[in-house]
């Protein structure tokens, strides 16, 4: 009854063992995130270079009647919430990213627990299926899971249509699945066999020592990971607006394209990159800032 | 085979059992009775398969050859209901092995409730019982971790006793302690053995083990060099070998 494990080594960050109990959050850690000397630096020099750049240019062109800044204020709602009536912008970037990171975390955990099953074949499917999906290119995925699955399908006279950003994220989940394979398969490997003897000679079943004692410990040491995982999904959802779904990027470009000036190029681009930014950096802060608690936990 | 133990034969009969890790042969022909009631030592040095000898008996290893019987119960067979094994035999580690993510009192009652179905609140009362029984009243809703070994310990026996074991296995159980914890984790095994309790335990303690054992077994490379009580055991040594390894220790 002991953990199956296909290969104990492992390239994610393992975190050492932690005692619960000495843990407690509360909301504290939140007010002392958002007053955080390293998120306002960095917001800072993104505005500051922002202004610098923006100020550049109004200069250039502004005799021509528009600054950047109006062409910017003009765009945005375009950028962010996509055409009116329609699905897309930023708003679709963060959408995606939720939606792919939720069904990659769910199929990753079922085949992270194959990875670690007594039964061979499951065990050797799964390391086969995480492999292949964590080493594949991203955009190579996104193409094939574009052509592959059909635009519509039919449900008796019912037509079911695919949108292109629901195809995307379904192939933007299987890396997160396989990434989220190895977390699971790796937290599991990291807890002491020790548990494993010990619930065995309490009569647990394999099932039961799982789901009971192994899993709710991994669950701290798999969060971390977890979180970076989702900010790289994240900043690479604009990957999307190669296969003309209309997200954050392919709507700046449209914006871009509409203007038909080169110089807005750098302003414009800068201007969604800190929208990621601004949604992401908090994130990869708080994973830092849980890291060091379970690392000080020992 | 269950139905026809009675109490007057071994509650554990060990014949010629054999056990090997790939090509190493860590077990070569042990045999030994025990019986009920009765509090057995297995001293040796590392490597000698005491540990393997007594996780063999909780199934948590395979042997390759012979029998283990548990109160009639034979261990070596591909159809061991493992439940009522365990149900018997209740173990206790080297290092702990509390669930970390429970406070003591939950550690106790989570093998009654989840594994055997008992009533939570009949479950609870016990457990509060053993808790004391194991003088930690008090720590009750501590971690693991909040604890220190010897408490953790003592916690990890009441975790065993609260299946109502017929054996506790004790595998070096005090050998990850520091000093000053050892005495209230022994206490607690000598309290165990004067109510009764068939106890084997891997110890290097051999000043509790000559107090409490009423069997001493002496193994060196996988087979039993020499047996007896403690008495004769610890003064009339014959094999040069327990004299040796006595030599070092006392």
């Amino acid at each position: 009854m002991k953990p199956v494990l296909h290969n104990t080594s492992t390239d994610l960050p393992v975190l050492l063992p932690f005692r619960p109990g000495a843990t407690t959050w509360d909301a504290r850690d939140w007010a002392g995130l958002a007053t955080s000397k390293r998120f306002g630096l960095a917001l800072a020099l993104v505005l500051i270079s922002w202004l610098l750049i923006d100020t550049a240019y109004a200069q250039m062109v502004g005799a021509q009647g528009q600054t950047v800044w109006e062409t910017i204020v003009k765009w945005t709602p375009l950028m962010f919430l996509g055409p009116e009536g329609e699905f897309g912008g930023f708003v679709l970037n963060i959408v995606v990213s939720f939606i792919a990171m939720a069904l990659g975390t769910f199929l990753g955990l079922w085949l992270g627990l194959g990875q670690v099953s007594p039964n061979r074949f499951i065990r050797r499917t799964s390391w086969a299926i995480t492999q292949l999906f964590r080493n594949s290119p991203w955009l190579v995925l996104l193409f094939y899971f574009m052509l592959l699955i059909p635009f519509f399908i039919r449900v008796g006279d019912t037509r079911i249509e695919i949108s292109g950003w629901a195809k995307a994220t379904f192939a933007l989940s299987l890396p997160i699945m396989a990434n989220v394979s190895e977390i699971v398969r790796g937290s599991i490997a990291s807890i002491p066999t020790g548990q494993w003897d010990s619930a065995e000679s309490l009569a647990f079943s394999r099932s039961q020592t799982l789901w009971r004692i192994i899993l709710p410990q991994c669950i701290k040491r798999m969060i971390p990971p977890w979180m970076n995982w989702y900010c790289i999904l994240t900043m690479s959802t604009p990957l999307v607006s190669i296969l003309g779904v209309n997200d954050g990027m392919t709507l700046t470009q449209d914006a871009l394209a509409a203007e038909g000036r080169s110089e807005y190029l750098i302003p414009m681009y800068l201007w969604l990159m800190s929208w990621f930014f601004i949604y992401s950096y908090p994130i990869a802060l708080l994973t830092r800032k849980l890291e060091n608690r379970f690392a000080v936990n020992q | 085979m269950t139905d026809t133990w009675t109490p007057d034969q071994p509650i554990i009969s060990i014949k010629d059992v054999h056990k090997s890790f790939g090509n190493l042969e860590v077990l070569k022909g042990i045999t030994f009775d025990v019986m009920k009631g009765e509090v057995v030592c297995v001293i040796g040095p590392s490597g000698s398969g005491k540990s393997t000898l007594i996780r063999c008996i909780n199934a948590l290893n395979e042997i390759q050859s012979g029998s283990i019987k548990v109160e009639g119960l034979e261990v070596n067979s591909p159809n061991l209901d493992k439940l009522e094994l365990r149900k018997k035999v209740g173990m206790v580690f080297q290092q702990y092995n509390l669930f970390p993510h429970k406070t003591a009192l939950e550690n106790v009652m989570m093998a009654p409730v989840l594994v055997l179905k008992q009533e939570p609140a009949q479950v609870e009362k016990r457990a509060r019982a053993l808790i004391s029984k194991v003088r930690l009243e008090g720590k009750e809703n501590a971690y693991p971790g909040e604890l220190s070994g010897g408490q953790q310990q003592r916690v990890a026996i009441a975790r065993s006793l609260a299946m109502n074991p017929d054996v506790m296995l004790f595998d070096e159980v005090t050998a990850a302690l520091d000093p000053e914890t050892v005495k209230e984790v022994l206490v607690t095994i000598k309290d165990l053995a004067a109510e009764g309790m068939t106890c084997i335990l891997v110890t290097h303690e051999m000043g509790f083990a000559r107090e409490i054992a009423d069997h001493i077994y002496f193994t060196d490379r996988g087979v039993i060099v020499e047996h007896g009580p403690p008495a004769t055991f610890f003064k009339k040594a014959k094999d040069p070998r327990t004299r040796e390894f006595l030599s070092q220790i006392l």
